[in-house]
């Protein structure tokens, strides 16, 4: 068994030694740089753009402004193409924009010999605006009167999507309920991937060739021809090794303007490395989002009624548009469940901030901050044990989406949950830490979450495979799908030898996604690499195989039904023999003067399922009054993603989201100025990401039920370890202080605010 | 690549000082964590550079005759540490400073080019003031003391001449003897931060550990620059090792800042620090210095 | 353009080089000499991808100018295999603790490490953390990373892991 082994990365060597090659370290030398001149004004429109001074600069090639570019719209996010033009994601950028609609989008791009120069022309250029009033916040944004971001969109309102089980209003009139309710916020974060997005592009054999820092190759080369107005097979997208990604790199960002500068020298190589200021506010971040949840319970705490209303605030751009909200009220529907009603709805809107995008769990790690936090508050309320009123009303074994035909075939919520209590000790420690006094006080505090896995029945689920034998009897390995850090070279490499019968050493995979060359697959983002690219990798090597035992039958004349590859070898089953190793046989179909075969398999699969993947974080904080700082001393996750395949790359792509959410939950939020829109910490000292010191050791544990749907029991792990950790800490603050902190984070700013209103200060 | 127009490197504290009477618009670079920062944000873009980075009769510390501590300015945050001098005789100045950033960023931040930028942030310069450092500047006419109050003359500007370098920064025998202190650095994180506000505090108690025959405090970021508060070094003066007493002083030394609201945190939550960390501070001196409380 | 010779050693090889005055290290070793081990994330010293060993101490080389490399001995990720290409004891660690992931913060707190692990001195696991905060990373969580100092800091001293 390879697959639940935990064998070492296969990348790792390369990366330990400096040799693993990223996009900056392949650029060559004589790169064209590229600089973006971004608005200074949060919306406008751009008058004029005086470009006299910055063209004086010596060793400035080129200078486009935002009057110059094509104007072919474009929509950037990672998503499958849809042929049905409905279900298309919205095409409402441009290169560079005469409308403004952010502090920080795109006016000016620089094209020159070296990046001084560049830098320099950027500073030259003088941008005159015609200044519009502008609006940041969602619930404003929607009011009559408020500043229009697109004509297409009254109020703002890209979207709105609600549903209704059962009759809510009738509901909510049964005798004898308790209503709770409250508001829940989260700020804008960003994915601060360690290596910023990068691209360089040229032109070569009528092609355009771009080298980007991307989750998403094959989806990039199709929104490169949408932005440029050129057949796609014209566009070639390489992905090396990438510094991290966490779903900003699941947009197209500047490839689309960097092939395009190419274009206008000529087709020489243009590099743009966008600084980590830029990647801040002019790449994406996570949606903020405020949502009101209310819920009628009966004394007992069943849950009778219950409502979402959510406002997700898109920024200046569609982008992912309503999918994060949409996915939120998904979750806030399903992981509990109402005796009677539930009701939500969420509208996605625009304001004048950066752009919101796809960011680690996509709207969950919004929508179980809230809910989780609301369930607390529920529970307090209700005088209830808060792990009580959750077991009594979460999902339960059994349930299936009428939507998505997910079925939840296991007790994973109970047998999480049992693992995090027993680690953080909860039965205890929540009793003793009821009603303390003094300034220093601690608590513990819990949260579940919902995920599901990859986007069907949303969109289309489907991945290619390629797999070629070597004359050594080792194989190449090909899919579309992106090794971002994550670990899926290594996971695809398992596999691939476990349906093979070969080894690890045996299983060659090629990491860079070059789409003129690798097979198609959409990439990674939510959470699909492992249970995607695990059917077809099975699919393939099932194929691969048949034909090396199909070969194995010609040479050896036993039945290929009675054939098998265990370690290497060709064996005959009934007999236990090894009639031939893989080398020798795929030496002799290259060669072979009688029947020469070049033994290759390559197939597509499409997935028409969904799993739910579940778990939970369990926190203890200390939490000092006077000085409003929550000291976080232990952190659990527990996730249900099915069968392991690497125990130990999933325990570390675990830690990583926990890291994240104690960030979400503690420290990150990019700040912007609500008298310019201007971004006030867009960089890496004064937006507060986690270091070394501001973590406790972080616990990863597992159940792991076989997922039944999936092609080596696997499920979504990637996004799922950032969704608990907020609200785990969020309710351990309100056990340690009893005041509930309803906005994150819950840095000392907000802390203080609360501590003040509650009078603890 | 950083958009500089020139470099000039300097040799020796009078090369330096020369080279800056050439270069009139030049800004001296020291380890650079602040200025190459401020050029690549475009704010020191195109300027010319006098780096005294490698003179290297500007690093370490030692002792003058008299016992006076002299620290020389490019000496590093990790460097000052680790110093056996400093860990003697004013240990807390070795443990700020080992709050600034982080390791690499201490291997390269000066204490010269933390004070001499003159911000009220700097997590060595509330520490200096609170044991009376005194500036050693040296110009093309010899050499000037200044008390470090004096250097601070507004946020992001001292008391040095363009073509002045400060060459030593001295604690006086009769400013640490007898003194022990502790500082607070509280920022939103516990690495690679810049404080919300600091504090340091250091105090002499009487032999029996029972009275503060001494108490000094200073703050980063209470105020434009970094400040002492004398109401509250005066209301404890004499009085008593109590808690009432510690309270008295971390509520007297609201009557000297003047913190204001900016992004970072509003006036009435530094405010809120200004006297919690004052109370912290003072009790963890008056354990160091071996009484109770 | 104003340049400078820059005699010093790099990876234990003695280095001429003419550098533009405007070089930041990082550009240098990169350029120059095509150590892309030396990373850029943020090039303000924040994020500690660039970190390189200088003179045996810890230096973010974005923000130290090339021209100041001149006499100083400089080490990067590069230099650490061994003769015949075998990995040191700390690259082999994270590998086996599973503390790489996207890659790209690694060379630099391996560098951090070695100066570490050069000190010669026990470490407590807080020490270490405040040892290695000038890294960020997003992916590891800095757990593994973590483990594989402290053992191989271990290992180095003969304490059993």
């Amino acid at each position: 068994m390879i697959v639940g082994k935990s064998v070492k990365r296969v990348d790792a060597f390369d990366k330990v030694t400096g040799r693993a090659l990223y996009t900056d370290d392949m650029a060559d030398k004589s790169a064209l740089i590229a600089k973006i001149v971004h608005s200074t004004v949060a919306h406008g429109y751009v008058k004029s753009v005086d470009i006299s001074e910055a063209e004086k600069v010596e060793g400035v090639v080129k200078i486009v402004t935002c009057f110059d570019v094509p104007k072919f719209k474009f929509p950037t996010a990672g998503h499958p193409w849809s042929t049905d033009p409905h279900h298309q994601d919205v095409s409402d950028r441009l290169l560079l924009t005469e409308h403004v609609r952010f502090y920080g989008d795109d006016v000016v791009a620089i094209v020159a010999e070296n990046e001084i120069a560049a830098t320099q022309a950027a500073r030259l250029v003088k941008v005159e605006y015609e200044e519009l009033p502008f609006v940041l916040d969602p619930l404003e944004s929607m009011k009559d009167g408020a500043p229009q971001l697109f004509e297409d969109y009254p109020n703002n309102i890209l979207n709105h999507t609600g549903y209704e089980d059962g009759n809510y209003e009738e509901a909510i009139k049964d005798p004898g309920l308790i209503k709770i309710e409250g508001w829940y916020e989260t700020p804008i974060v960003q994915h601060c991937h360690i290596e910023n997005h990068i691209c360089y592009a040229k032109e070569e054999a009528g092609k355009i060739v771009v080298v980007s820092s991307t989750q998403i190759p094959h989806i990039v080369r199709r929104v490169i021809g949408q932005a440029l107005g050129i057949p796609w097979g014209r566009v070639r997208v390489i992905k090396p090794y990438i510094g991290g990604g966490f779903g900003n790199k699941q947009d197209a960002l500047y490839e689309p303007l960097c092939a395009y500068l190419s274009t206008q020298v000529g087709g020489r190589l243009v590099k743009l490395d966008v600084s980590r200021e830029e990647t801040f506010v002019s790449n994406r971040v996570r949606h903020p989002i405020k949502f009101h949840l209310t819920t009628y319970a009966r004394e007992d705490g069943t849950f009778v009624a219950r409502r979402m209303e959510g406002f997700s605030n898109q920024g200046a751009y569609t982008s992912h548009g309503h999918g994060i909200v949409a996915k939120g009220a998904t979750g806030f529907r399903q992981l509990y469940q109402s005796e009677l009603a539930t009701k939500a709805d969420v509208y996605t809107v625009f304001t004048n901030c950066p752009v919101a995008g796809a960011m680690r769990g996509y709207g969950i790690p919004q929508a179980m901050f809230a809910l989780e936090s609301h369930i607390e508050d529920c529970a307090k309320a209700l005088g209830l044990d808060p792990m009580a009123i959750r077991t009594k009303n979460m999902m339960p074994v059994g349930f299936v989406d009428g939507f998505s035909k997910n079925e939840n075939y296991f007790d994973s919520l109970n047998q999480v949950i049992e693992k995090g209590k027993k680690y953080i000790d909860w039965d205890r420690k929540f009793a003793e830490y009821q009603n303390q006094t003094g300034p220093i006080r601690r608590g513990v505090g819990m949260a579940i979450f919902w995920y599901n896995t990859a986007v069907w029945p949303i969109s289309l689920e489907s991945c290619s495979c390629r797999m070629v034998l070597n004359q050594d009897g080792s194989i190449q390995l090909q899919l579309g799908e992106t090794e971002i850090g994550q670990g899926a070279d290594t996971v695809f490499s398992q596999m691939a030898a476990e349906t093979l019968g070969i080894g690890m050493d045996k299983v060659h995979i090629i990491s860079t996604q070059d789409t003129d060359l690798t097979p198609y697959g959409t990439g990674a983002y939510a959470s699909r690499q492992t249970y995607i690219g695990g059917f077809a990798i099975k699919q393939t090597a099932l194929i691969l195989k048949d034909k090396i035992l199909e070969y194995a039958h010609y040479l050896c004349r036993m039945p290929k039904f009675d054939l098998d590859i265990i370690d290497g070898n060709v064996v005959h089953l009934t007999t236990k023999r090894t009639l031939i190793s893989l080398e020798e046989l795929a030496t002799t179909a290259l060669y072979s003067l009688e029947r020469s075969e070049h033994i290759t398999a390559e197939s597509t699969y499409q997935c028409k399922s969904n799993a739910f993947s579940l778990g939970c974080a369990f926190a203890e904080v200390e939490v000092d009054i006077p000085l409003c700082k929550v000291k976080l001393l232990n952190l659990i996750n527990v996730h249900d993603c099915g069968q392991l395949i690497n125990p130990q790359l999933a325990e570390a792509q675990v830690h990583g989201g926990m890291s994240m959410a104690i960030g979400f939950g503690l420290s990150e939020q990019l700040l912007l100025d609500p008298k310019t829109g201007r971004p006030l910490n867009n960089n890496l000292l004064d937006y507060k990401l986690s270091t070394t010191m501001d973590h406790p050791h972080l616990e990863a544990q597992f159940v792991e039920n076989f997922e039944p749907t999936s092609a080596y029991g696997t499920k979504a792990l990637g996004e799922p370890p950032a969704v608990p950790g907020a609200p785990a800490i969020r309710n351990a603050v309100l056990n340690a202080t009893g005041v509930a902190i309803n906005k994150l984070p819950l840095n000392p700013h907000n802390l203080f605010a609360r501590f003040k209103e509650e009078g603890l200060l | 690549m950083y958009d500089m127009k020139a470099l000039y490197e300097a040799t020796s504290v009078q090369h330096a000082i020369e080279l800056l009477k050439e270069h009139p618009e030049a800004k001296i670079i020291a380890g650079g964590s602040d200025v190459l920062i401020q050029m690549r944000e475009g704010r020191l873009a195109g300027i010319e550079l006098v780096s005294i980075y490698k003179i290297d009769e500007l690093r370490g510390i030692s002792m003058d005759d008299d016992g006076t501590l002299r620290i020389r300015p490019l000496t590093s945050f990790s460097h000052i540490t680790r110093d056996p001098l400093i860990q003697k005789h004013i240990n807390v100045l070795g443990e700020a400073v080992d709050k600034v950033g982080g390791p690499q960023i201490r291997n390269i931040g000066t204490i010269g080019g933390n004070t001499c930028n003159g911000v009220t942030s700097a997590d060595s310069a509330s520490t200096l003031h609170a044991w009376d450092a005194i500036m050693e500047i040296t110009g093309e006419n010899g050499v000037r003391r200044l008390p470090i109050r004096e250097f601070y003359v507004g946020p992001g500007r001292v008391a040095l001449a363009h073509d002045e370098l400060l060459t030593s920064i001295l604690i006086r025998k009769e400013s640490y003897e007898g003194y022990l202190g502790h500082y607070i650095k509280y920022a939103m994180r516990n690495a690679m931060d810049i404080a919300t506000t600091g504090c340091s505090v250091n105090c002499k108690l009487s032999a029996d550990k029972k009275v503060f025959e001494d108490v000094r405090i200073a703050y980063g970021v209470a105020g434009p620059v970094p400040m002492r508060t004398p109401s509250a070094e005066a209301a404890i003066r004499g009085k008593e090792v109590s808690m009432e007493n510690i309270e008295a002083f971390a509520k007297a030394a609201l009557q000297d800042v003047n913190p204001r609201t900016s992004w970072r945190a509003s006036k009435e939550f530094r405010l809120q620090l200004v006297e919690e960390l004052a109370k912290r501070a003072l009790i963890e001196c008056v354990k160091l210095s071996g009484g109770t409380i | 353009m104003q340049t400078q010779l820059v005699k010093c050693t790099i990876n234990g090889k003695h280095t001429e080089t003419v550098v533009d005055v405007r070089a930041s290290l990082t550009d240098m070793l990169r350029n120059d000499y095509r150590l892309t081990s030396v990373k850029k994330g943020c090039e303000v010293g924040e994020c500690g991808a660039c970190n390189v060993l200088i003179d045996g101490e810890c230096f973010n080389s974005c923000i130290y100018l090339a021209v100041w490399a001149d006499g100083k001995n400089i080490r990067t990720l590069e230099g650490l295999l061994g003769e015949n290409g075998e990995l040191s004891d700390i690259q082999q660690a994270f590998i086996d603790e599973a503390a790489v992931q996207c890659g790209f913060c690694t060379p630099g707190f391996i560098m951090s490490a070695i100066e570490i692990l050069e000190s010669g001195k026990l470490y407590t696991r807080d020490e270490l953390r405040k040892l290695l905060s000038g890294h960020l990373c997003r992916c590891t969580g800095y757990e593994n990373i973590l483990n594989a100092v402290e053992k191989t800091m271990k290992r180095r001293l003969g304490i059993e892991v």
